[in-house]
C-alpha cells in the first residue's frame, strides 16, 4: 500500500559507491602494463629449472611487481564480482552471502599467492 | 536471480488476424502485442494487415488507423503526433522508439509491436509508469536555490552556463532510454535509469542551482547511480538523438572529483 515515491526514496541512498567504481578503474588501469609483464615473465622463464626462477622471483623488483600483481589483481576480481551479483542476484540475503563468500575466497587466494611468492623468494 | 524468462500468464499467444480488404495495393501486416486485464487471459499478438497506399506515413498514423477504422478495441497512449509529448513511446522492430517519428517504411517485413520492454502493462500498449515518475520526482526536478532571485529579475545565466544544459532539456521523458536498460529491467526498483539520471544531471549542471552537492549525495548509491555499466542502450533508444549515457558519465567524474 505504500506510494510509489515512498518506495523509490526506500532507506536512502547508501552515499558510498564511487570509492568501488573509481577502485575498479584504476586497479584496471594499474594492471595493465602489470599483466603484459607478467605474460613476458612467464613466457621468458618456460623451460627454466627451479633455481632459475627462484633467481627470478628472488629479485626484489620481480618480487615486488609479482605482489602487486596478486594484490591488484584480487582485488579486481572481488571488485567485479561484486557487480555481477549485485546485477543479478535479488534477494537481500543470498546476495550479501555471496558476496562475502566472493571476498573470503579472494582474500584467501590472494594470500596464499602471496606466500607462496615470499616462501620461493626467500629460500 | 533476476528473471530471465517470461512468467506463466506472460507467455504470449497467437491472436487473431485481420486481413486487407480485398484490392489493397500494398498490404503491410502489423503484428501487435495485446493484453486485456479484464479477460485474465495471457497476452496475445493480434496481426492487422493495413494498404500501405492508404495509410500515413508513421506508425503511429498505422495504430490509429487500426483504432479508427479495423478493431477500436486496440489501446494505445498518444497525443502530439509529432515527437513532443512522448506519449506514443513503445518497442518497434525490436527498438524503443516513438511510433510518431517512426516511419513505416524504415521497418523490413511485418511490423511488431510491444509495450516499452520489462514494464508492467497496463492494455496494450500501456505501460504504467507510476514507478518512474515518482523516481523522477524524487532527484527534485526543479531549480532550488536558498539565494532569492534578483528583484523584478530572473536568475542570470552566462551563454556558456546556458549552454551547458542543451542535450538535456530536450528530454521528453517518453522513457525509451530508462526501459531499453538492461540494468534497469534487473533493478528497476532501485536504479533510477538513464532517463532520470540525465534529468539528475540537467540540474546538477544548472549553474543557478545551489544544490549541487546534495543533488550528488541522493545519487550516490551503489544501486541508484552505480548499476550502470555503459551499456549505451539509452543512447541508442533516444528518439531524441539525446545521450543519457554521457550524462551518467559525468556524474561519476563529478563523484570523483569531489572526493578530493
Amino acid at each position: 500500500m505504500r506510494t510509489p515515491l515512498g518506495r523509490v526514496r526506500g532507506l536512502g541512498s547508501a552515499k558510498s559507491g564511487t570509492h568501488h567504481w573509481w577502485m575498479q578503474r584504476v586497479t584496471s588501469l594499474a594492471l595493465l602494463p602489470l599483466t603484459l609483464w607478467f605474460v613476458y615473465a612467464v613466457i621468458s622463464l618456460s623451460g627454466a629449472s627451479f633455481a632459475q626462477t627462484r633467481n627470478f622471483i628472488g629479485h626484489p623488483v620481480n618480487a615486488v611487481l609479482m605482489l602487486a600483481l596478486i594484490g591488484l589483481t584480487f582485488h579486481h576480481i572481488n571488485a567485479g564480482l561484486q557487480v555481477v551479483v549485485e546485477d543479478y542476484v535479488r534477494a537481500e540475503r543470498s546476495r550479501i552471502g555471496i558476496l562475502l563468500l566472493i571476498r573470503g575466497a579472494c582474500w584467501l587466494a590472494a594470500l596464499i599467492s602471496g606466500f607462496a611468492v615470499l616462501r620461493v623468494a626467500f629460500t | 536471480m533476476a528473471t530471465f524468462t517470461l512468467p506463466k500468464n506472460s507467455t504470449i499467444g497467437q491472436g487473431q488476424i485481420f486481413k486487407a480488404e480485398p484490392g489493397a495495393k500494398d498490404v503491410r501486416a502489423f503484428k501487435i502485442y495485446r493484453w486485456d486485464p479484464d479477460t485474465g487471459d495471457n497476452p496475445r499478438t493480434d496481426t492487422y494487415e493495413l494498404d500501405l497506399a492508404q495509410t500515413g506515413p508513421m506508425v503511429l498514423d498505422a495504430l490509429i488507423k487500426i483504432k479508427n477504422e479495423v478493431d477500436s478495441t486496440l489501446t494505445f497512449r498518444r497525443s502530439c503526433r509529432e515527437g513532443i509529448c512522448g506519449s506514443c513511446a513503445m518497442n518497434i522492430d525490436g527498438l524503443n522508439t516513438l511510433a510518431c517519428l517512426k516511419p513505416i517504411e524504415d521497418v523490413k517485413g511485418d511490423v511488431r509491436i510491444t509495450p516499452l520492454p520489462h514494464m508492467p502493462v497496463m492494455k496494450d500498449l500501456v505501460p504504467d509508469l507510476s514507478q518512474i515518475y515518482a523516481q523522477y520526482r524524487s532527484i527534485e526536478p526543479w531549480l532550488k536555490a536558498d539565494t532569492p532571485a534578483p528583484p523584478d529579475e530572473e536568475r542570470r545565466q552566462s551563454k556558456e552556463e546556458r549552454a551547458k544544459l542543451d542535450g538535456m532539456w530536450e528530454c521528453i521523458l517518453c522513457f525509451c532510454c530508462s526501459t531499453s536498460c538492461p540494468s534497469y529491467w534487473w533493478n528497476g526498483d532501485r536504479y533510477l535509469g538513464p532517463a532520470v539520471l540525465l534529468a539528475a544531471y540537467r540540474w546538477i549542471a544548472d549553474s543557478r542551482d545551489e544544490y549541487t552537492g546534495d543533488r550528488l549525495d541522493n545519487l550516490e548509491d551503489p544501486f541508484r547511480l552505480y548499476r550502470c555499466h555503459t551499456i549505451m542502450n539509452c543512447t541508442r533508444a533516444c528518439p531524441k538523438g539525446l545521450n543519457p549515457a554521457e550524462a551518467i558519465g559525468k556524474i561519476k567524474t563529478l563523484m570523483v572529483e569531489r572526493q578530493g
